[in-house]
């Protein structure tokens, strides 16, 4: 936790309501995002129980599995949850986009908390591998479905990335309570201190909130309580209904089993909404739509794989593969923080408590400078710029400009004098061909500037060997990937 | 001295283990390092011996900053031996390698083509593409190397030589991910890691002997950060000593400190219990007027090495565990007058070797012990940089804090269990200090 969240948390506290620590939302938010509130059964890692989806507040669709141990009600539920959710995606693949483009938008999918992006992951790892003919076939949207959720669920892994985001995750990310991270988990109890109550503090409010049967838990976990007491019985009675071939009561169980798990989702669901309305409150970021770009273009990969009939995601990436997915999670996350810093004043006040960024006003400047020390003369004006603020950079460190951001500064010397610090910068790029720099390239005395050593600049993509390639040293190459034939089971790897 | 001769003997052995090893038809062979072992010089002398029996060699390091200091030391030591400095665009060759004449310098590997031995960092290596693989590849550093960095050097080589401290800082990602955790290539993992998963059979070898550590020093790093495969100080107590040039006046705990220091090697100078923010005011004051007073004094270090040699500025050093308490710690030096001392991060103070370090304790005045703070490496790096004493500094408490959080990091499939755990690491290390135990005030 940063100095700033620290203090903002403790204002927080004080205060009784969740404070601003972003200035900017750093995050896309589509026009019309497609809500997924899933419940699964306890005590097993993925057989889905109920959801609502959707992408109007006013019209979920809710599905149930009423025998949760079915495997078959699982893999209908499967598919019907693919009706809505390819659907949705397939909305965005119309218009074509030119080539060499991305498609002008993406389908975006908002879950409660991060275990229900964990959740849509185990979903669509049970469900991309499934046939589609033979003996425990299921319909073709279902591995489907379980391409999209593995896409989806492996893209939020980047945290640069829009596609699949956690409500309680953004919501933390721009305020700050005055309650632990392990109650900010709690979607219910963390909008209750971001929208309390009229009349109530953040505190009251979350206390009001965790009271399970007015804010149930956000899932995919249900309450235990619930289970004992509501779903149990229920369950039970369309067991004994279809036991004893009672069509009718079979019909009125079913109803309520429902009934009763619309009440488990229908408050996370009104949440997740209330959030969304939050989120819109605050302006887009700079860079956002920036990052969304990369999202649409991942996309719209995505979609031609699936029209090229490629192979579904493997189970797990090679050596090869996992290298190269690292190192594009290492520079998702570089640039995320870079242009995070860049287009939010608060965020880059945090680098400037730390030391990696400073501020302060140009008091001295030598616009004309020319080094005439190597084969051709370069201007390379210098500045001094005085902070009151700490200064991390040792000479010699690159230093950028957010406003400025094609000008590199080398720092030549720093010294401290009492209070303040003087920063002698030698600028170079983007002051025009000649040795007199552009009217306004170089800053003027008196000029209030930053900076800071992120730089928002192009890194070339490291090489990896082809996956035939694969060294000695990680295993060789890979054995070549050979769909299971038909009757027979997929061959388990259980090393 | 026959004191001296028997460590000396059995790193002599494990060297010629290693060396015949070597040229056997194995495609690989690992060296464990622990600190001050005579790591460099194995380097030096595999090179060396591999270049005399006509191969050609490529040796990769992890910075520059090591590639220099091999690329020094093999030119010092072998000077006919024509050596090629392979390195990036842009970079300004340091002095120590630019006075060996036969080190040359090139940016592709087609300019040292008549060079034997051509070193560079991983990061380079990886950028090269040739057709042809070399014979042999010696890789430095190797614990401190990540996988997927193997990944993209591994082509180039046919046989390689990995050498490296298990004991340091492990590999660093930003990126949070459990994506890999239990794949045998997962690459966030070390080089070695995954090179051992898929090729169970290379052998191990382990330096037993470090010249650095004192006799005082080494059973303490042994026992804490290498409780499985241990190793033995060259020298024998009494042989490493500290000597004042002057008395001190009166008696105040920044003396104690340095006096127990010079005696037995180790100091642990203890603040009041407080909890505090990461950059302590307090601690880092204590940190420079330790410092401040050992120069102040003078002092000489008796050693194998000499029989009188000054403590100077330059050797000595204060390590931290984040960058802005190094960066407080040289501004508080810097208000002494003292600008030579270095003082940085267990990161950047990794391969180096000092007389006096004073050690900010990574958990001194924290609330909470967070896996960056209890990593057994980060602690290790800490206090195996000294020849001659090691001074840390703390704040009360510190046992206590690891009693009231147990390692609680979660247990992965496939992840085999890191020993030492940090943990306990700290925990040994602590019990050790409790007995140089010095209150301030």
């Amino acid at each position: 936790m940063s100095l700033l969240t620290a203090l903002a948390r403790a204002l927080a506290a004080e205060t009784g309501r969740a404070q601003p620590i972003r200035t900017v939302r750093h995050v896309h938010l589509s026009d019309r995002p497609l809500v997924f509130v899933p419940l699964r059964l306890a005590g097993e890692a993925c057989a889905p129980l109920a959801a609502l989806v959707g992408d109007d507040p006013g019209n979920p669709v809710m599905l149930t599995v009423h025998e949760p141990r079915d495997r078959t009600q699982r893999f209908d539920f499967a598919a019907a949850l693919a009706a809505v959710i390819v659907s949705y995606v397939d909305g965005y693949t119309m218009p074509e986009p030119a080539l060499g483009t991305p498609y002008s938008d993406a389908p975006q999918l908002l879950v409660p908390n991060p275990q229900a992006i964990g959740f849509a992951r185990l979903l669509g790892r049970s469900t991309r591998f499934r046939r589609t003919e033979g003996e425990f076939a299921v319909k073709e949207s279902v591995p489907l479905l379980g391409r999209w959720l593995s896409f989806y669920s492996e893209r939020s892994e980047s945290p640069a990335s829009a596609l699949l985001v956690s409500m309680t995750a953004v919501l933390a990310d721009h305020w700050a309570t005055g309650q632990s991270a392990a109650e900010d988990a709690n979607l219910a109890a963390l909008l209750a201190w971001i929208a309390p109550a009229p009349g109530m503090t953040g505190a009251a409010s979350a206390r009001a909130a965790e009271d399970p049967i007015r804010f149930p838990p956000a899932g995919p976990t249900t309450d235990p309580s619930f289970d004992n007491e509501v779903l149990r019985t229920r369950v039970n009675a369309i067991r004994v209904a279809k036991a004893t071939g009672d069509g009718e009561a079979l019909l009125r169980a079913r109803a309520a089993t429902e009934a009763a798990l619309r009440t488990q989702l229908e408050p996370t669901w009104e949440l997740m909404w209330l959030g969304v309305d939050l989120l819109r409150g605050l302006s887009e970021g700079a860079h956002v739509a920036d990052r969304w770009k990369s999202d649409r273009w991942a996309f719209t990969g995505h979609v031609a794989r699936l029209r090229e009939g490629g192979a579904p995601q493997p189970r797990r990436d090679g050596a090869v593969a996992s290298a190269a997915k690292l190192a594009r999670l290492e520079r998702d996350q570089q640039r995320l923080d870079v242009q995070r810093a860049y287009d939010d004043p608060l965020v880059m006040a945090e680098y400037r408590l730390a030391g990696e960024a400073f501020a302060g006003a140009v008091a001295d400047a030598w616009p004309d400078r020319v080094d005439t020390s190597g084969k051709r003369a370069k201007l390379r004006p210098w500045i001094v710029l005085e902070t009151a603020e700490r200064v991390m950079a040792a000479p010699g460190a690159t230093v950028t400009c957010p406003d400025r951001p094609g000008q590199d500064a080398e720092i030549i010397d720093v010294t401290v004098a009492g209070r303040a610090t003087r920063v002698t910068l030698q600028l170079s790029g983007g002051m025009g061909r000649s040795l007199v720099a552009l009217p306004g390239s170089v800053p003027a005395v008196g000029e209030e500037l930053t900076y800071t050593a992120l730089r928002d600049g192009f890194e070339p993509v490291p090489r990896f060997p082809d996956r035939e390639q694969t060294p000695w040293t990680h295993g060789g190459p890979p054995p070549e990937y050979v769909p299971a034939v038909d009757g027979e089971d997929a061959a388990e790897d259980l090393s | 001295m026959t004191s001296v001769a028997g460590p000396a003997e059995l790193a002599r052995q494990a060297t010629e283990r290693i060396l015949t090893d070597l040229a056997s038809a194995e495609r690989g062979i690992v060296v464990d390092s622990p600190p001050g072992a005579g790591k460099s010089t194995l380097v030096v002398r595999a090179a060396a011996e591999l270049a005399a029996a006509g191969e050609r060699i490529m040796i990769a390091g992890q910075t520059n900053e090591q590639v220099d200091d091999l690329a020094d030391r093999l030119a010092a030591g072998h000077p006919q031996l024509s050596i090629g400095r392979l390195s990036a665009r842009g970079y300004a060759l340091s002095e120590r390698v630019a006075q060996h004449e036969s080190v040359q310098v090139g940016t592709a590997v087609a300019d040292l083509a008549r060079c034997p031995v051509v070193l560079g960092t991983a990061a380079k290596w990886a950028t090269v593409t040739e057709a042809s693989p070399w014979p042999w590849a010696i890789v430095d550093e190797a614990y401190q190397m990540r996988s997927d960095m193997l990944l993209r050097m591994a082509g180039q080589f046919e046989k390689a030589l990995f050498v490296g401290d298990p004991g340091q800082l492990d590999p660093f990602s930003v990126a949070e991910t459990e994506r890999w955790l239990g794949l045998s290539w997962d690459p966030m993992s070390s080089a070695v890691a995954v090179l051992l998963n898929h090729n169970p059979h290379i052998p191990v070898h382990t330096l037993p002997v470090s010249w650095r550590l004192s006799a005082s020093a080494a059973p303490v790093v042994s026992e804490a950060f290498y409780p499985f495969t241990g190793f033995t100080s060259a020298t024998s107590y009494g042989e490493r000593r500290l000597v004042w040039n002057t008395r001190a006046f009166g008696r105040n705990a920044v003396d104690t400190a340095l006096e127990t220091a010079a005696e037995s090697g180790w100091a642990l100078y203890e603040l009041p219990h407080r909890q505090t923010l990461r950059t302590d005011g307090e601690a880092v004051r204590a940190c420079a007027a330790l410092v401040a007073r050992l120069l102040e004094r003078g002092a000489q270090t008796v050693s194998e090495r000499a029989a009188s040699s000054p403590v100077t500025a330059s050797s000595i050093a204060v390590g931290t565990a984040h960058r802005d308490q190094a960066l407080a710690v040289r501004r508080a030096l810097a208000e002494f007058g003292i600008i030579d001392v270095v003082a940085d991060t267990a990161n950047r103070l990794q391969g180096r070797e000092f007389d006096v370090v004073v050690v900010l304790h990574p958990l001194s005045g924290r609330r909470d012990a967070t896996a960056f703070h209890l990593e057994a490496g980060r602690l290790c790096v800490l206090t195996s940089r000294h020849r001659h004493a090691c001074i840390v500094v703390a704040r009360a408490g510190i046992p206590e804090l690891l009693d009231a959080h147990p390692s609680v990091e979660p247990v992965h499939l496939g992840v085999p269990a890191k020993f030492p755990d940090g943990w306990e690491a700290n925990q040994s290390m602590m019990s050790h200090l409790a007995e140089w135990r010095v209150p301030a005030l």
